[in-house]
C-alpha cells in the first residue's frame, strides 16, 4: 500500500518529502508536494520546504514507491513487541540507584 | 463516549471497538493519522476545513500579489513577493493534508473553479491602495493567527503538523503589514489618510473571519466535539479585538466602531454590533471581487494546462527511454 | 533560525503562539562594501542592477498566475534573487551621486536607465518568459564567475553570492526548455516560437563599450563571454532538438538608454505609487 493520497489518476503525481535539516539528525518527513519527474520533485521540494534554510539535505520519494504498514493488520504487525517489557531498561526496577547502570 | 454493541454480529463489535480507539484518541488528545478509522463525517469535515483553508491561501494570494508590481520601494517588493510566495506555499502544505484524506489536487482545484468549495470570503474585497498591503497583514493575517494557533494541535496529524509550520512562517506576515501602516501613520497626510481609509474597510470584515456568532455556526459544535475546531467562533473574535485595542493605539489609527469600549468587569473590550447582511452577502457570490478572483484562478489554471500536460508527456517519454535502454542493456548482456 | 511554537498549554497568554526569535542570527540583507563607486564603477554597477531589476519587475508580474503553484513558488524565488542582487548593485551605484537604491528605481526615468532589450521584452506566454530566463540565466552565470574576480570589492562580493543562485535559475530554465522543447506536440511548437523571439536581442548582450575599456579589470568584458555561453546553451539546444534561430538582430542601446518601448509601460506601472507621493517614506 502506497502512503495515503497517492492517485494514478492525477496529471503530476503525489511526492513525499524528507528534509535533514543538520548533520548528525535523520531525515524526516514534512509533507507532499506534486512534480512531474524527480528532477523537478526535488526541486521544487527545496523552494518549498526549505526557504528558511531548513534543509541540508532533501529527499523526494514517488508517494507510490513507498510501502507503508497498514494500519488494519496493526494488530499482528505490532503485536509481538507488546507485553516483551524485559527489552526496556525501566523493567529492572532492582537496579535503580546503582551508579553507572 | 460508549459505544453502542450490537449482540449477534462480529463484524458489528469490530467497527465498534475501531470507533472506541477513535474516540479515545480525541479524549486523550492524542493524534488520528492517515489510513486510522475514522467517522465519515469526521473524514468529510476534514477534507472540507482543510480544502477550504488551501483555497483561502490561494485565493489570498490574488489580493496582494496585485501590489507586487506597484510596491513603492525594492525592500517592501521584495517583503510583499516573499509574502505571496509563502501563501503559495501554505496553500501546497495545506493540499498535501487533504490529500492524505483522499482528495486529490486536481479535484479540489476543480471543484474551487467551478465555485462548488468555500475560500474565506475576506478575499472577496478589493485592494485599491497601498495601504491595504498593511491592513491585510494586521487585521486579516491577525485574524488568521489567531485561528491557526489552536489548530496546530489539530486531532487529525497531518493537519495539525501543516499548521505549525505555516503558524511558524506566518509570524513575519502580520508584523510587515502592522510595519507598513506605522510607516504611513508617521508620513504625509495623504498617507496616514490612506491607512485610516484602509483601516475602516479592513476591520468589520475581519472581525468576521471568525464566522457567525457560536448560536449561529450549524458545524461548530461537532467540530469542537472532534477537536477539528479548538475554540468557539465568538471567543476568538474577542481575543482578537483585545490584541487590536492597544495596537491601533501604536500605529494612532481610530478603529471604526463607535461602540467599542472597555469593559472594567470583564476585562475585555466589547464590541459594536456586527452587520452580517454584507457578510452573507459576499459568502453567497455576490461580493466585490467573487467573481474576479475565480476567473484569474481559472485562467491560470486553464492557460497553465498546456504546461502542466508538456511536463507530463516528457516524463512518460524518459520512462520509457530508461526502460528500453535497460532492456537493450539486459539484451546485450545476455547475448 | 530557531523559531518555535509553544502548543501544549491551550491557554498561554500570548495567543499567537510563542514564537522565539533569540539565537535567530539574520544575515546581511544587501551587501555593501566599504568604498563609494567613483562614476564610472557606479555607471557599470546601475548596467547590472538595472538588468536584474527588470527581471525582477517582470516575473514578480507572474506570481499567482503561474502554470502550477509550485512554479508560484519557483518562480518566485528567482525573482526575489534578482531583486537581491538589483538592490545590491543599485545601492552601490548609488553611493557615486549620494542616492539610494530606490531613488535610482523609482526616480529616474528610461534615458537613464541601463538596462538590456532582453529583459524589457514582455512575459509573453510561459515558453516565453522561459526562452529570455534560459539566455539571460546563461548569461549571469558566465558573468558573475568571472566578476567574482573584480577588482571592485564590492562588485566582486555581490558576485560571489549571486553566480550561486543564478547557477539554479540557469538551471530551472533548462529543465523547462527540456520540458516544453521535448513534452507535447503544442509546448514544442511554443518553445521554437518564444526562442526565435527572444534571439534578436542576444547580441546586444555580448557588446563592449568605451566604459569597459575604462574599467579594465573591475568590469567583465561582455564579448569575453560569447564564447563560453554558446558553449553552455548548446548540449540543451541539442538535447531539445532546438536551433539557434536566423533572423532578426536587434540594435539595442540599452546600455546608451536607447530602450524598446516595453521600457516605459514596466517603469510606469513600477514607479506609479512612488511618485504620485513625492519626498514620501513607505
Amino acid at each position: 500500500m502506497t502512503t495515503p493520497g497517492d492517485s494514478a489518476a492525477e496529471t503530476w503525481p503525489l511526492w513525499e518529502v524528507f528534509v535533514r535539516s543538520n548533520r548528525g539528525l535523520s531525515h524526516v518527513h514534512v509533507g507532499s508536494l506534486h512534480a512531474p519527474d524527480e528532477t523537478l520533485a526535488v526541486r521544487n521540494a527545496r523552494d518549498l520546504y526549505t526557504r528558511r534554510s531548513e534543509g541540508v539535505s532533501v529527499w523526494v520519494v514517488p508517494a507510490a514507491a513507498i510501502t507503508t504498514s497498514d494500519p488494519d493488520a496493526k494488530g499482528a504487525f505490532f503485536e509481538s513487541p507488546v507485553g516483551k517489557n524485559y527489552r526496556h531498561a525501566s523493567y529492572y526496577s532492582k537496579s535503580e540507584g546503582v551508579k553507572h547502570l | 463516549m460508549t459505544s453502542t454493541i450490537t449482540p449477534d454480529t462480529s463484524a458489528a463489535v469490530d467497527i465498534s471497538v475501531e470507533e472506541q480507539q477513535f474516540n479515545d484518541l480525541i479524549e486523550a488528545d492524542s493524534r488520528i493519522e492517515p489510513r486510522d478509522w475514522m467517522p465519515e463525517g469526521y473524514r468529510k469535515s476534514l477534507v472540507r476545513q482543510i480544502s477550504q483553508h488551501a483555497h483561502s491561501e490561494i485565493i489570498g494570494m490574488q489580493p496582494e500579489a496585485n501590489w507586487i508590481t506597484r510596491a513603492p520601494s525594492l525592500k517592501r517588493k521584495a517583503i510583499l513577493m516573499a509574502k505571496v510566495q509563502d501563501e503559495a506555499g501554505h496553500g501546497l502544505y495545506l493540499y498535501s493534508a487533504a490529500q492524505t484524506l483522499g482528495a486529490t489536487r486536481d479535484d479540489m482545484t476543480g471543484a474551487l473553479i467551478a465555485g462548488k468549495a468555500r475560500y474565506s470570503s475576506i478575499f472577496n474585497y478589493p485592494t485599491p491602495t497601498w495601504a491595504d498591503m498593511g491592513s491585510i497583514g494586521w487585521l486579516v493575517d491577525g485574524a488568521a493567527i489567531c485561528n491557526q494557533v489552536p489548530l496546530c494541535r489539530a486531532s487529525y496529524g497531518p493537519y495539525g503538523r501543516a499548521m505549525v509550520r505555516i503558524c511558524k512562517e506566518e509570524s513575519f506576515h502580520q508584523r510587515q503589514g502592522f510595519e507598513i501602516l506605522l510607516e504611513l501613520m508617521a508620513g504625509t497626510d495623504e498617507q496616514r489618510q490612506m491607512a485610516q481609509d484602509s483601516v475602516n474597510r479592513w476591520y468589520w470584515p475581519a472581525l468576521q473571519m471568525f464566522g457567525p456568532p457560536d448560536d449561529d455556526s450549524p458545524n461548530s459544535a461537532q467540530s469542537m466535539a472532534w477537536k477539528i475546531k479548538r475554540h468557539s467562533n465568538d471567543e476568538l473574535r474577542q481575543r482578537f479585538v483585545n490584541m487590536l485595542v492597544p495596537q491601533a493605539a501604536v500605529l494612532g489609527v481610530t478603529l471604526p466602531d463607535p461602540d467599542l469600549h472597555f469593559n472594567e468587569e470583564t476585562q475585555q473590550w466589547d464590541l459594536g454590533e456586527i452587520d452580517w447582511t454584507e457578510f452573507h452577502e459576499v459568502l453567497a457570490g455576490r461580493g466585490p471581487n467573487n467573481a474576479q478572483r475565480l476567473q484569474r484562478r481559472r485562467d491560470a489554471h486553464e492557460e497553465g494546462r498546456w504546461v502542466r500536460e508538456a511536463a507530463a508527456a516528457y516524463a512518460a517519454k524518459e520512462t520509457a527511454r530508461k526502460q528500453s535502454a535497460l532492456t537493450t542493456t539486459t539484451e546485450m548482456a545476455a547475448s | 533560525m530557531t523559531n518555535h511554537i509553544e502548543t501544549d498549554a491551550d491557554d498561554h497568554a500570548d495567543d499567537h503562539g510563542h514564537v522565539a526569535v533569540d539565537g535567530t542570527v539574520l544575515d546581511a540583507e544587501l551587501i555593501e562594501g566599504p568604498s563609494v563607486a567613483t562614476p564610472d564603477v557606479a555607471e557599470y554597477a546601475s548596467w547590472l542592477g538595472d538588468d536584474s531589476l527588470v527581471l525582477a519587475q517582470q516575473l514578480g508580474a507572474w506570481i499567482s498566475r503561474a502554470p502550477e503553484l509550485e512554479e508560484d513558488v519557483a518562480l518566485g524565488n528567482v525573482g526575489l534573487d534578482l531583486i537581491g542582487h538589483a538592490r545590491s548593485l543599485l545601492h552601490y551605484a548609488g553611493t557615486a551621486s549620494n542616492q539610494t537604491e530606490d531613488d535610482l528605481a523609482y526616480w529616474r526615468t528610461e534615458p537613464d536607465f541601463r538596462s538590456l532589450h532582453i529583459v524589457e521584452q514582455p512575459n509573453g506566454d510561459f515558453a516565453h518568459t522561459i526562452a529570455r530566463q534560459f539566455v539571460v540565466a546563461h548569461y549571469l552565470f558566465e558573468l558573475y564567475s568571472r566578476l567574482r574576480a573584480s577588482g571592485d570589492a564590492t562588485l566582486a562580493a555581490i558576485a560571489a553570492k549571486a553566480v550561486k543562485e543564478v547557477d539554479y535559475h540557469r538551471d530551472h530554465s533548462t529543465q523547462w526548455v527540456l520540458r516544453l522543447a521535448q513534452g507535447t506536440d503544442e509546448s514544442r511548437r511554443r518553445m521554437i516560437t518564444a526562442l526565435s523571439d527572444v534571439w534578436p536581442y542576444v547580441d546586444e548582450i555580448f557588446r563592449d563599450g568605451p566604459l569597459i575599456d575604462r574599467l579594465e579589470g573591475i568590469a567583465v568584458r561582455p564579448s569575453s563571454l560569447r564564447t563560453a555561453f554558446d558553449e553552455a546553451i548548446a548540449p540543451v539546444l541539442a538535447e531539445a532538438e532546438l536551433e539557434i534561430p536566423r533572423g532578426f538582430v536587434a540594435t539595442g542601446g540599452g546600455r546608451d538608454g536607447i530602450h524598446s518601448e516595453h521600457l516605459a509601460f514596466l517603469l510606469a506601472e513600477m514607479q506609479v505609487l512612488t511618485r504620485a507621493h513625492p519626498g514620501a517614506s513607505w
